[in-house]
């Protein structure tokens, strides 16, 4: 079920998060609202770690994972990898990878069994991300553009992509993914879709820009109203109020 | 589905754009910039905030003009393209915006309304490219503008005059600058034509319209004159001044047919053309022939000005004669067109027929014995005339008795009397001047402008610069075409033009007429 929230009154999520089947990183914010609102969805299902990549809080950009691994760039602190390396459970790999590409998460997108990877990536980097993941990986543009990480969102289930991809672009993808791709946006019109949102398998987050449109598309892709056995009017009533007065 | 590039020979895939929602109302559509249906973009952005969308424009009644400020009157048409560029551009801020189109929405006229509908486009939201129309109301104002005012307040306002006076007395000239005036059509912007005792007075109301009138004027006959200004009004503050100007303009006293004694210094100037003179054309300059040698000299006007002599004898002195016997011509020249013949003749005055007089006379190719003529009658005459009696007194063999000018159709008149001409004439609207005591006599006026009727028949080069008019009361009568070969002169068909009437019975004549 998708949730709307804000970073510090910021409506890009996808900047600020990282969220896959096996855990979920999170900025460090100046109030724990952000932290809280994962926290309730997801509080004892997976781990929900508080970190920050070299030093900034854009976490969600710059590193790449699934639930087999998490990529780093190279800019990661020692300290930073350790925390990780700590917090996360012990089947996930961590792994800095030294790539002139720094910003993994701008580059890569990934489920638990394929990856979509930048153009321009190193050789190595392609296997480590192929060795690391246990994914295959395709390298791939969308829409023309080949920061496949920002403007794609992908889970084991579905996937959002730029708006402006042509249907031939789509189905190509779709067979590549093996999983049902829709373009769409989010955010009240916003193209850069990974940016503005967070997903996984059973539940994502969405900037509160997002209209109601836009939300149920995201459910209905990502098949997010089967996963929860909620009560059916708890969702019905969430994806039809659009905003809070 | 693919297709081969014909220019770069790489393989290029068919794109087709598919379809998102629209990300306020779910409505599929291709994708934008702004990925929002345009009604919901319209919905959110107005580009047409903070554009005018009622103003006021001043029409003045009157003239139908339009103000646009600060001073500038614009005359258009209700719902012209010329209106429409006007409201246009009294809009402000349209730059802000691309103007893509305008049209006008009915209203009624006398709404005093004008409604325009504007279609602009404008770029919003990253990139999306946005079109609106919206309409713009402009509410009339009446206001009459300055020249309108003015002439409201005191209709006889003018700026410029120009007095135009020749010190003769009589009005031939007047008569054929009237109808040149009319052919060109040169006093078409006069406010007010007033007829005065030695000249007529034209109102003007813009100082150009008068100065393009005398250079006009400079061209047709030979005119000295002056400008002068009065100060009307004056405004401190921006220092206008308000003038009216006036042209005194004075023709020159020598007219045709009159017998002119010219300056010892003058005469040298021209190659000692004999004192005795007569001037036979005026246009914008004089032609004066010798009647002993045939030779011409044309003065313009400012060599006549140089001197400034007077005639003698004028056309009001001409007497008649009757022609005994003319000799066969001793010597014949041909000047400007007119053919003359020197002969002798011998002739006698009408009033003392006994007294007979042998003398010279350019006429010789059209005197017969048994014609009448004119002449100026030097024997008898009591001259007036510096010049005259300094060359009576000069020359050994005294003045010649008479000088025959042209040929009288007295005779041949007598049978067309009271029969209408074959042409009429259009006059100027002229007011006559009543405040100074008039001396004018109507009947003295109708005598004049008889002779000068009479003086167009006779000379073709005169009709050249006129234009005539059929009569339509004049039948053609089969006997005066019948009578002898030489019938009084009138003015062939040819040259005569078709009144132009525009009224609907008579269109059927009007046919008739147009064709000749």
């Amino acid at each position: 079920m998708a949730t709307r929230l804000q970073f510090e009154n910021n409506c890009e999520v996808g900047v600020f998060s990282k969220l896959t089947n096996a855990y979920c990183l999170v900025a460090i914010g100046g109030s724990e609202n952000f932290y809280s609102a994962f926290e309730s969805e997801l509080a004892d299902v997976i781990p929900i770690v508080k970190t920050s990549l070299g030093g900034t809080r854009i976490i969600g950009r710059l590193c790449a994972g699934n639930k087999n691994g998490l990529l780093v760039p190279h800019t990661t602190t020692d300290q930073e990898l350790q925390h990780l390396r700590n917090s996360l459970p012990d089947s996930v790999v961590v792994q800095r990878i030294e790539e002139r590409l720094s910003a993994l998460g701008n580059c890569i997108a990934c489920n638990d069994h394929v990856a979509l990877a930048h153009t321009d990536l190193d050789k190595e980097t392609e296997e480590i991300i192929a060795d690391v993941l246990g994914v295959e990986v395709f390298r791939q543009t969308i829409a023309g553009n080949i920061l496949v990480g920002s403007y794609c969102a992908l889970s084991n289930r579905g996937g959002i992509v730029h708006p402006h991809t042509s249907v031939e672009d789509l189905d190509e993808l779709s067979t590549l993914l093996q999983v049902p791709l829709v373009a769409g946006t989010v955010n009240r019109g916003s193209e850069v879709i990974a940016a503005g949102m967070t997903v996984n398998d059973w539940t994502a987050f969405c900037g509160s820009d997002t209209t109601a449109t836009e939300l149920s598309v995201i459910d209905s892709i990502f098949k997010l109203r089967e996963a929860q056995p909620s009560s059916i009017v708890d969702e019905m009533r969430k994806s039809l109020i659009d905003t809070y007065v | 589905m693919s297709v081969m590039d014909q220019d770069s020979g790489m393989f290029k895939v068919q794109q087709t754009i598919g379809s998102v929602l629209c990300c306020k109302c779910g409505v599929p559509m291709p994708p934008n910039a702004a990925n929002m249906c345009v009604n919901c973009l319209r919905s959110e952005v107005d580009i047409t905030e903070g554009l005018q969308k009622s103003i006021q424009i001043f029409y003045c009644p009157e003239c139908g003009c339009y103000l646009q400020p600060p001073k500038t009157w614009i005359k258009a048409q209700w719902e012209s393209k010329e209106l429409l560029t006007f409201c246009i551009k009294r809009l402000k801020n349209l730059n802000k915006v691309k103007l893509k189109n305008a049209e006008f929405v009915w209203t009624e006229p006398h709404s005093k309304r004008i409604k325009v509908k504007i279609t602009v486009q404008a770029e919003v939201l990253n990139g999306a490219v946005l079109e609106q129309s919206y309409p713009v109301e402009y509410t009339v104002r009446d206001n009459l503008c300055e020249s309108c005012s003015r002439f409201q307040a005191n209709p006889d306002q003018w700026v410029a005059s120009v007095q135009l006076r020749q010190h003769v007395s009589h009005r031939r000239t007047f008569f054929y600058l009237e109808q040149l005036i009319l052919k060109h059509d040169a006093a078409s912007r006069a406010i007010r034509i007033q007829q005065v005792d030695q000249g007529i007075d034209f109102f003007f109301g813009n100082k150009s319209h008068a100065n393009s009138f005398v250079e006009f004027l400079r061209k047709v006959v030979p005119i000295e004159y002056r400008q002068d200004q009065q100060l009307v009004s004056h405004d401190v503050k921006s220092s206008l001044y308000n003038y009216k100007y006036t042209y005194s303009v004075k023709i020159c006293p020598v007219c045709r047919e009159d017998l002119i004694c010219l300056p010892s210094k003058v005469a040298s100037g021209l190659g000692n053309l004999g004192p005795l003179v007569v001037c036979t054309k005026v246009s914008d300059s004089i032609t004066l022939l010798d009647p002993r040698t045939l030779r011409c000299a044309f003065l313009d006007a400012r060599q006549y000005w140089r001197s400034g002599f007077r005639s003698a004898l004028t056309s009001r002195q001409l007497v008649k004669y009757f022609v005994f016997d003319v000799e066969p011509p001793v010597g014949e020249a041909t000047v400007g067109g007119q053919k003359y013949a020197l002969s002798y003749v011998q002739i006698a005055r009408e009033s003392d027929i006994g007294k007979m007089f042998y003398v010279q006379t350019y006429l010789g190719h059209i005197l017969k014995p048994g014609d009448q003529a004119l002449g100026y009658d030097i024997y008898g005459a009591n001259v007036n005339d510096d010049e005259m009696e300094k060359y009576r007194l000069s020359v050994r063999n005294g003045l010649p008795e008479a000088i025959l000018i042209k040929k009288c159709y007295d005779e041949q008149r007598e049978k067309k009397k009271g029969k209408p001409r074959r042409f009429t004439t259009k006059k100027l609207p002229m007011e006559m001047d009543e405040s100074r005591g008039s001396r004018v006599d109507p009947e003295k006026m109708e005598n004049e402008y008889e002779e000068f009727l009479r003086d167009l028949e006779e000379n073709p080069e005169l009709r050249f610069n006129i234009s005539l008019y059929k009569n339509k009361d004049y039948q053609d009568s089969e006997t005066a075409s019948m009578t002898d070969g030489e019938g009084a002169p009138s003015v062939p068909i040819e040259e005569l033009l078709a009144e132009l009437e525009l009224s609907e019975e008579e269109d059927d004549d009007n046919e008739e007429d147009m064709d000749e």
